[in-house]
């Protein structure tokens, strides 16, 4: 467990001196530069925009972080020789790969901690005061580090096995498949015979990235299910779990002479 | 000088100058492209396929896209356009995008509904937007209250508006002009106080600066025609008891007709015509007033608004 931590600890400080943490700087100018703008250009949507643009953000930055951090995981120690050292010390694979992840997913949930700040503090801006509604836009900022567990599984699962272009290319497809799982249901339902149970089948296989958008929501201040948060916390668990296992399988066996 | 200083004083000024050339460029492009007078355009009309685009992201999607209403009307309006052909789709996007967005449905039925300038001069779209808002919203009674007034101001249907009105007032959470506007609709009477009520409910109920304007101009219009018509009724009355009209004001004060000189809502007195008319002394300055004109004069209107800040 001690070695997990260490080289969760080492992704995490390699994202940190690669400047991964810069993107925070971006994401204040578009944040406050929207606040102080949009009530010049529309009416009375100050807090939506704010809202919106904020967690959209948030989950946007974040995934493209989790992406072009997640397929360099591996194939950068590779690239380097780094992961010789540190496999010729006490630490299997499984632990290595476990690590990375949990780095990656720290890194990641660093960097919303300071979005979230930049969110609410744009808020108090806005409206000049927090209200009761503001708790459901934490839900939807719980649901968007939610939906970096997944990302940044894919995107190591897929780097175990393929080259760093790759792996992005396909972690992206998946995140826009995903994203767009709830009409790939609705194709499925009304699709018969083997192409209706194929596309079942890949509706169930692709992460359901849309069950964990609930900006809108919380843009509204529309209350959020506990039962809800209890069964997207346990999907993305299992869905990380899956692809992580997944990884770990691969990289077992993967031949690094 | 050393070399690598050298190079660093070229490139500097390389760089400010490339900056100074790239903005005036910019400038000309600008003002070629404003002569142009590029006609907008919609280009997907469809909230589904806009869903899909923005990968789910449709809150932002629709703000975006109420921005654009908002910059689309401003626009129009500024160029004293009647082609507002683009409003409604708009509209309907954003709305289809968000259903829960209020601002579309409140402000966008007061673009949709009057007649130009100061709208598009369609009601039908208006009401629908309403009623497509009321439906995913049954509990805003601000929603409510659009409606009426729309009923009021654009299809003069007090029986409509007061239904409106009605159901508005029984949400639980709702405005205190509400039953009232719900009963003086359905009495269809005293259609100034009707007015001044909606107007001075809309003043209350909004914080932004031009519909809060909007509705002190109009508060002022309806002030001067209220009193326009009372004056003119006691100069008929002065005619019928004395045989002629008053030859100013000072005769209605002296017959005991009026108590002091009246004044508009700028403080400036009512004229007394020879005909017996009450006219207003700068009617250029009192916008949307019907009455105490100049004979000949139409209402006056709202100068087009400053250019949309975008």
């Amino acid at each position: 467990m001690n070695r997990i931590g260490y080289v969760a600890f080492n992704t995490f400080r390699e994202a940190v001196r690669d400047r991964v943490l810069y993107n925070l700087i971006a994401f204040a100018l578009l944040l406050s530069g929207a606040a102080v703008l949009v009530g010049e250009i529309s009416i009375d949507i100050e807090r939506l925009v704010v809202v919106n643009l904020g967690l959209t953000a948030v989950s946007l930055f974040g995934v493209v972080i989790a992406i072009f951090m997640g397929i360099g995981l591996v194939s950068k120690e590779i690239e380097k020789k780094t992961l010789y050292t540190v496999l010729s010390r006490p630490v299997r694979r499984w632990e290595f790969v476990v690590g990375k992840f949990f780095g990656l997913t720290g890194t990641l949930v660093v960097n919303t901690f300071f979005m979230a700040i930049g969110v609410f503090l744009a808020l108090l801006y806005v409206a000049h005061k927090f209200e009761r509604a503001d708790i459901c836009v934490l839900a939807a900022l719980y649901f968007i580090v939610l939906e970096f567990l997944i990302v940044c599984a894919l995107a190591l699962f897929f780097s175990s096995f393929s080259t760093p272009i790759m792996s992005a290319v396909f972690t992206f497809a998946l995140f826009v498949i995903g994203s767009l799982a709830e009409d790939l249901r609705g194709f499925a339902r009304i699709t018969e015979g083997l192409p209706g149970a194929v596309a079942t089948a890949v509706a169930y296989l692709v992460p359901n990235f849309s069950a964990f958008n609930i900006i809108n929501q919380a843009a509204h201040g529309f209350p959020v299910p506990g039962r809800l948060m209890l069964y997207n916390t346990a999907y993305a668990v299992l869905y990380s779990a899956m692809a992580i296992s997944g990884a770990v399988l691969i990289f077992q066996r993967r031949n690094l002479k | 000088m050393t070399s690598a200083r050298r190079v660093n004083i070229v490139a500097a000024a390389v760089l400010l100058l490339s900056m100074a050339g790239g903005v005036a460029l910019l400038t000309v492009i600008d003002r070629m492209q404003m002569k142009l007078e590029p006609q907008q355009a919609l280009y997907i009309r469809s909230s589904k396929t806009l869903r899909r685009l923005c990968l789910g992201y449709t809150g932002l999607m629709a703000d975006i896209y109420w921005t654009r209403a908002v910059q689309y009307f401003g626009m129009q309006h500024h160029q004293g356009s009647r082609d507002f052909r683009l409003l409604a789709p708009l509209l309907q996007v954003t709305t289809e995008l968000d259903p829960h967005m209020l601002p579309p449905y409140q402000f966008g039925a007061n673009f949709l509904g009057p007649k130009p300038p100061n709208g598009a001069g369609l009601p039908g779209d208006a009401l629908e937007l309403l009623k497509y808002g009321i439906a995913h919203n049954p509990d805003q009674w601000r929603l409510y209250y659009n409606l009426g007034f729309l009923y009021f101001t654009e299809f003069k249907d007090y029986s409509k508006a007061a239904n409106a009105f009605a159901l508005g007032a029984q949400l639980p959470i709702t405005n205190g002009f509400m039953p009232i506007l719900a009963a003086r609709m359905a009495q269809q009477g005293g259609e100034f106080e009707t007015a001044r009520i909606l107007w001075y409910s809309t003043y209350q109920s909004t914080k932004e600066e031009a519909i809060r304007k909007n509705a002190v101009d109009h508060l002022k219009a309806l002030q001067v025609d209220e009193e326009v018509t009372q004056l003119e009724g006691l100069v008929a009355k002065f005619q019928q008891q004395s045989g002629h009209f008053p030859a100013n004001m000072s005769d209605l004060e002296t017959a005991g007709f009026i108590h002091g000189t009246p004044l508009d809502p700028n403080g400036h007195a009512y004229k007394l015509m020879p005909d017996g008319r009450v006219e207003v002394q700068d009617p250029e300055s009192i916008l949307y007033i019907t009455k105490g004109l100049p004979p000949g004069m139409a209402s006056p209107m709202p100068k087009p608004a400053a250019p949309p800040k975008s």
